[in-house]
C-alpha cells in the first residue's frame, strides 16, 4: 500500500467514528423504563395504545381548545366527559400524579424533552422520606 | 440508458424495496401468520452493517494499493516559486507545499465543498464573447444536503446511546428552534428534503445533467429521499411507539438483540430502507465520503520541484557496469591490445 501509514490511521479514525454508539453504550444497555400507572383509576382518556403514541398530539388539541377557542370539556370514546386539564384532570392525586414517575420515565430515556413545563408547573411530589413512596 | 429509463429502473427498484417490508411485515402476518419482525429488525440490519463497514475498508484498502506516481499540480494558484513571485496565503492553500497547507485545504474542501464553491456555468455573452459565471447552486444543495443528513443522522444517537452524548440534547434544541407543531418539528428533516428534491431536480431539468445522469445517481437520491419520507411520517403522522423502538435499537448496538411488541410497520420500512443504503454505499457513488481523503488533486502538495518522486512501477534499472563489462571480455580484450584496469587474474582470485 502506497501511504499505508496515513491510509490504515485514517480507516482507524474513520472505524472510531462511525463505531461510536457500540464503544459508547459497551454493551450497557439500560433496562426498557416501566411507568407507574394509577392504582385506583384504570380509565384513561384514551385507550394505551393511543396514548403511548399520541398523547403529545391530544395534549396539544387540549392546549388549543382551551387557550384559544376557551372549550374546556372532553368527551372521551366512551363518553365520559373529562376537563381539558394537564395539572388537573391528566396529573390529579387518583392518576399520574408524580412527573418523575410517569412522564420522566420515557421522556428521559428517549431522550425527549417536552416544553409543557416551559408554563405549567409539575404537581408538588412529597419529599422522598417515606420508604413505601420510593419504588 | 437515456433519462426516461433510468428514472423508471431507480424509482421502480425503490419502490420494490419499499414494499419488501410492508409484504414482510404488514401483509404476511395477516395472511400467512408468519412473522418476519427478527428478519427486518435484526438480520438485515446486522447483515447490512457488515457489508457497510467491510466494504468501506476493503475499498479504501484496494484504493491505498494504487499508487500515485506523481504529484498534480493542476491547482488554483500560483506554484512556490522564486522568491520575487507572489506566494500568498491564498497560495499557500491553494497550491500548497507543506503539510500546513495541504491539511488547510482538506478542511475546506471536507468541511466547506470548496471545489463544488468554484463551480462555474459557461455562457454566451453578448455577440461572440463567452462568459464564465459563478454556480453557486449545486454548492448550496450540496451543503444543505450534506449537514441535515449530518444533523439528522447525529440526532438519531439518541436511540443508539443510553446516557444520551451532550451534544444530542442541544442539536435538538437548535434544530427545534421554531417550536411549531407537535412533536416539535425539527428543521434539518425538512431541509434534508427539500435539498434532495432540488439536487434530483437538478439532474432532471439541465438537460445537459440529465444526459449525464444515470441510475447510479438517481437511485440513491430516491432510496434517502424514501428514507426521509418514511422517517418523516414515522415522526408527525402514523406515530410510533418511541420506547420499543428504542429498546430494539439499543438492543443492536448492544449486540442483545430484541424485538419488542407493539412496533409499527413504518418503522421496520424505515430501518429496511436504511439497511439498504448501509448495504449500497460501499459499491456506490456515495463512497465519496471516504474517497475526498484521498483525492490526489486535493491531498498531495505541490513539491515537484523540491522533492524528486519516483514512480514506484517503474522497474528496478539493470546496469552493466564497466567492471563487468571488463570481467567478462578481460581475455579477448588484452588479447587484442586493448588496455584493461585489472589484470588477468588466477581463476582463484576471480572470485
Amino acid at each position: 500500500m502506497y501511504d499505508g501509514g496515513k491510509i490504515i490511521v485514517g480507516i482507524i479514525i474513520g472505524l472510531v467514528l462511525l463505531t461510536f454508539p457500540i464503544w459508547y453504550t459497551h454493551g450497557m444497555a439500560p433496562k426498557r423504563p416501566e411507568v407507574k400507572l394509577p392504582e385506583k383509576e384504570k380509565q384513561c382518556v384514551q385507550s394505551k395504545e393511543y396514548m403511548k403514541t399520541k398523547h403529545m398530539q391530544l395534549l396539544d388539541l387540549w392546549r388549543d381548545s382551551v387557550v384559544r377557542v376557551a372549550q374546556r370539556s372532553y368527551v372521551a370514546p366512551n363518553g365520559t366527559k373529562y376537563d381539558m386539564s394537564l395539572q388537573n384532570t391528566c396529573m390529579s392525586a387518583e392518576c399520574h400524579a408524580k412527573k418523575t414517575e410517569f412522564c420522566d420515565r420515557c421522556h428521559d430515556y428517549t431522550g425527549v424533552v417536552p416544553y409543557c413545563w416551559d408554563c405549567h408547573i409539575p404537581p408538588k411530589e412529597e419529599p422522598k422520606e417515606k420508604p413505601e413512596e420510593m419504588h | 440508458m437515456n433519462a426516461i429509463l433510468s428514472l423508471i429502473l431507480s424509482g421502480g427498484v425503490v419502490s420494490m424495496l419499499v414494499a419488501i417490508p410492508l409484504l414482510g411485515v404488514w401483509a404476511l402476518p395477516h395472511v400467512f401468520g408468519i412473522h418476519l419482525e427478527w428478519l427486518f429488525g435484526i438480520v438485515i440490519p446486522y447483515f447490512a452493517v457488515i457489508i457497510f463497514f467491510v466494504g468501506i475498508v476493503y475499498k479504501v484498502v484496494q484504493w491505498g494499493k494504487c499508487p500515485v506516481p506523481f504529484r498534480i499540480p493542476s491547482t488554483c494558484a500560483q506554484q512556490k516559486s522564486l522568491p520575487w513571485i507572489k506566494y500568498g496565503y491564498a497560495e499557500k492553500l491553494d497550491n500548497p507545499v507543506s503539510t500546513a497547507g495541504v491539511v488547510g485545504r482538506m478542511i475546506l474542501e471536507v468541511l466547506c465543498f470548496r471545489s463544488l464553491f468554484k463551480n462555474t456555468r459557461v455562457e454566451f455573452g453578448s455577440g461572440e464573447t463567452i462568459t464564465y459565471k459563478s454556480a453557486k447552486w449545486l454548492w448550496l444543495g450540496a451543503m444543505a444536503f450534506h449537514y441535515c443528513f449530518l444533523v439528522v443522522i447525529l440526532r438519531h444517537l439518541r436511540f443508539f446511546t443510553e446516557p444520551m452524548p451532550f451534544f444530542v440534547p442541544i442539536i435538538e434544541k437548535v434544530d427545534g428552534f421554531f417550536q411549531f407543531f407537535l412533536p416539535t418539528v425539527y428543521q434539518s428533516g425538512l431541509l434534508l428534503g427539500a435539498a434532495l428534491t432540488f439536487l434530483l431536480l437538478r439532474r432532471l431539468l439541465d438537460p445537459k445533467l440529465r444526459y449525464i445522469s444515470l441510475v447510479a445517481d438517481y437511485f440513491p437520491l430516491f432510496l434517502i429521499l424514501a428514507i426521509v419520507k418514511t422517517g418523516i411520517l414515522m415522526r408527525y403522522v402514523f406515530k410510533a411507539d418511541v420506547v420499543s423502538i428504542k429498546e430494539l435499537t439499543m438492543g443492536l448496538v448492544t449486540f442483545r438483540p430484541v424485538i419488542p411488541e407493539g412496533i409499527s410497520v413504518i418503522f421496520y420500512l424505515h430501518i429496511f430502507l436504511v439497511s439498504i443504503l448501509f448495504a449500497y454505499f460501499p459499491f456506490s457513488k456515495l463512497m465519496h465520503m471516504a474517497g475526498v481523503f484521498l483525492s490526489p488533486t486535493r491531498n498531495l502538495s505541490n513539491n515537484s520541484r523540491i522533492v524528486r518522486h519516483i514512480n514506484p512501477w517503474n522497474p528496478p534499472p539493470k546496469y552493466h557496469t564497466y567492471e563487468a563489462y571488463e570481467d567478462d571480455f578481460r581475455e579477448k580484450m588484452i588479447e587484442a591490445g586493448l588496455p584493461v584496469e585489472k589484470q588477468a587474474a588466477s581463476p582463484a582470485a576471480k572470485e
